[in-house]
C-alpha cells in the first residue's frame, strides 16, 4: 500500500490556513542535513525545483516528528485551529 | 471573563483522570480539548496495564470501560533480515486477572470523557488554547482566540508536545533522542479470525512485540495488538536516528519501513485478508527518567506525556498507566492546595513528593539506564542476526553432518561480534536492566 493510500484511508478536515511555516532563509543558510525531508511519517516535506523545502500541510498526521526533528529553527509548526486536521476514528 | 477553579487543557488520559478525580471531590474543574471529541487527535499502539492504576482511580470505573481485549497471550519476536525467533508467555493468571487490555482511543478516551462529565467535570472539545495567562511567576489561566478563562491551577495534559508546558519551563525538552516516532495502521479483521490466528478465546488477546532488523538498526521495534474486530499494526522509531538517516542516499523513510514489516512472512500471515482502515502516527517520549523535566511551578502541573512519563523497555512498552496515575495524583494535590488556600509552586511540589513515592518514578527510577542502553545499534542487528543465525543451525538438517551446538554457537558468535563488544554490551545490560 503506497503512502498515498495510507493516507486517503485517514478523515482530515482541512484548513483553509496553513499550520505549517518554513523560515527558508534559515533552513538554507543554516540546516544541512534537512532531516524533515526523512522523518515525515507522511513525506510532506519535499524540495521544490529550486531546492527550497516546501510543507504541505494537508495531510498532516499531527505527530510533532517534525518539530522534534527540526534543530534550526526553521519551522513553525503549531497545531491546526480546533475543528482541522486529522480526526481519528480508531486512534 | 470566565473564572474556574481548575482548567485542564488536554482531554486525553492523563486530563481526563485529573478531572474525573477532581469532579468526584466536588471541584470545579473545566477541561479543554482541541479535538472534536477527546480522542480524536490520539494515537496509542497500544495497550493499558491496568494493575498498577487501579489503586488511583474509583475501583468500579472499568467495569463498562469499553476495551478491545483482555491480553492473555505475550510474544516477543526477534527480527532478522530474513528470519526471526520468538518468545511466547501465556498462563492461567493473564486469564484469571485484569491485567492488561488493548484499546483504541477514539472510543476509549469518549468513554472515559463521559466518566468524568458524570461526576460534574466540564469538558469542552474544539477548544485550542493559544497560550497561557500569567502574573509575574504564576500561571493564572489559558488564552484562546480572545477569550480567557482564569484558573487557580492550570493542568497541561497536552501530551508529547507540550507546547504550554514549555512555554512555562515545565515537562519534557524537546530532545530527538528522547522521542520516537510511533506510526501504524488500524487493520480490519472478523473476531473468529483474530481468534483463530492468535490461538484465543473469545474475548481474549494477544500482544507481540518486535525487535531488530526491521527499523534498520534504528532504535525501534514492531507492535501487534488484537482488538475486538481489528489489529493494531505499527512500528516505533528513534527520532535521532531518523534524522541520521538524512545524510545517506538510501534513506528509508518510516512509511516504507511500516510496508516492509507489513511484507514480512511473521506479520503477512496474521494481517492477510485483513483491510486496513485507518493509518495514525504521534510522537512517543522514549527517554524515561531522563526526559522527566520539572512538573510545577506557581499554578501549574504537568501530568502524562507532557511531562515525559512513559517508559519503553522493548518487552513492555508503558505511558498510559503512568499518564492516569499521574493525573489522578495531580488531582489529589490540588484538592490538598484547595484545603490549604495556597496554589503556590510550595503546595504544589507535593505532587512531586507523591509521584516520586508512586510506581511511576520508581518504574522510571528502576530503569533509568535503558534508555542509553537502547541507543546501541548492536541490538537491533548483530543480535538478532545472531541468535535467528545460530537457532536455524540448530535446526536445520541439511546434506552435510551436523556440528556440535557448542561449536556452531561459538563460530556464529566470532562472524558476528568481537569478544570485546560482547563484554562490554553485556556489562552494559547487566547495569541496564
Amino acid at each position: 500500500m503506497n503512502l498515498e493510500a495510507k493516507l486517503g484511508l485517514d478523515v482530515f478536515k482541512i484548513d483553509d490556513q496553513t499550520h505549517i511555516v518554513i523560515d527558508h532563509e534559515v533552513c538554507q543558510s543554516k540546516c544541512r542535513l534537512r532531516p524533515c525531508l526523512v522523518v515525515c511519517p507522511a513525506h510532506l516535506y519535499t524540495l521544490d525545483p529550486e531546492g527550497r523545502i516546501q510543507a504541505d500541510f494537508e495531510g498532516c498526521l499531527e505527530c510533532g516528528t517534525c518539530l522534534i526533528a527540526c534543530q534550526e529553527g526553521g519551522l513553525t509548526w503549531r497545531y491546526p485551529r480546533a475543528g482541522h486536521g486529522v480526526q481519528y476514528r480508531f486512534g | 471573563m470566565d473564572k474556574v477553579e481548575v482548567v485542564v487543557v488536554g482531554g486525553g488520559l492523563a486530563g481526563l483522570a485529573t478531572a474525573l478525580v477532581l469532579a468526584e471531590a466536588g471541584m470545579e474543574v473545566l477541561v479543554v480539548e482541541r479535538g472534536d471529541y477527546p480522542g480524536s487527535k490520539n494515537v496509542t499502539g497500544g495497550r493499558l496495564y491496568l494493575e498498577p492504576v487501579k489503586p488511583f482511580l474509583p475501583p468500579d470505573l472499568w467495569d463498562e470501560a469499553p476495551f478491545e481485549r483482555q491480553v492473555v497471550r505475550e510474544r516477543l519476536t526477534v527480527v532478522a533480515p530474513e528470519s526471526s525467533v520468538s518468545v511466547e508467555l501465556t498462563g492461567e493468571r493473564f486469564r484469571r486477572e485484569r491485567y492488561s487490555f488493548t484499546l483504541l482511543r477514539a472510543s476509549f478516551d469518549r468513554w472515559l470523557a463521559e466518566q468524568a462529565s458524570a461526576r460534574g467535570a466540564l469538558i469542552v472539545p474544539g477548544y485550542k488554547v493559544d497560550r497561557l495567562l500569567t502574573e509575574g511567576t504564576r500561571v493564572v489561566g489559558v488564552r484562546s482566540g480572545e477569550a480567557d478563562v482564569q484558573a487557580e491551577v492550570v493542568v497541561s495534559a497536552e501530551g508529547a508536545l507540550g507546547f504550554l508546558a514549555r512555554e512555562a519551563g515545565l515537562g519534557a525538552r524537546l530532545e530527538p533522542r528522547d522521542y520516537a516516532l510511533g506510526l501504524k495502521e488500524i487493520i480490519e479483521l472478523p473476531a473468529e479470525r483474530i481468534e483463530e490466528r492468535f490461538g484465543l478465546e473469545k474475548g481474549q488477546g494477544a500482544a507481540q512485540l518486535f525487535f531488530g532488523s526491521l527499523t534498520e538498526g534504528m532504535m525501534g521495534g514492531g507492535f501487534l495488538y488484537t482488538n475486538k474486530d481489528s489489529l493494531s499494526l505499527g512500528l516505533v522509531v528513534g527520532i535521532r536516528d531518523l534524522m541520521r538517516q538524512a545524510d545517506r542516499d538510501n534513506a528509508i523513510e518510516p512509511h516504507d519501513m511500516l510496508e516492509a514489516f507489513k511484507g514480512r512472512a511473521e506479520v503477512r500471515a496474521l494481517i492477510q485478508g485483513g483491510r486496513s482502515v485507518e493509518y495514525s502516527a504521534h510522537a512517543i517520549v522514549e527517554g524515561g527518567l531522563r526526559a522527566v523535566g520539572k512538573l510545577h511551578r506557581d499554578g501549574m502541573l504537568v501530568v502524562g506525556d507532557a511531562a515525559g512519563f512513559s517508559q519503553n523497555l522493548g518487552i513492555t512498552v508503558r505511558g498510559m498507566d503512568f499518564a492516569l496515575a499521574s493525573g489522578a495524583m495531580a488531582a489529589r494535590t490540588i484538592l490538598h492546595a484547595r484545603k490549604v488556600g495556597d496554589f503556590s509552586a510550595r503546595t504544589l511540589e507535593h505532587y512531586d513528593k507523591t509521584l516520586r513515592e508512586s510506581f511511576v518514578f520508581r518504574d522510571l527510577e528502576t530503569f533509568k539506564r535503558l534508555p542509553q542502553f537502547l541507543e546501541n545499534p548492536r541490538l537491533f542487528g548483530v543480535y538478532p542476526r545472531m541468535a535467528t543465525s545460530l537457532l536455524e543451525q540448530v535446526f536445520w538438517i541439511g546434506e552435510h553432518p551436523k556440528e556440535r551446538f557448542s561449536r556452531a554457537a561459538l563460530r556464529t558468535m566470532r562472524r558476528h561480534l568481537s569478544g570485546k563488544d560482547v563484554v562490554q554490551d553485556l556489562l552494559a545490560a547487566l547495569r541496564a536492566l
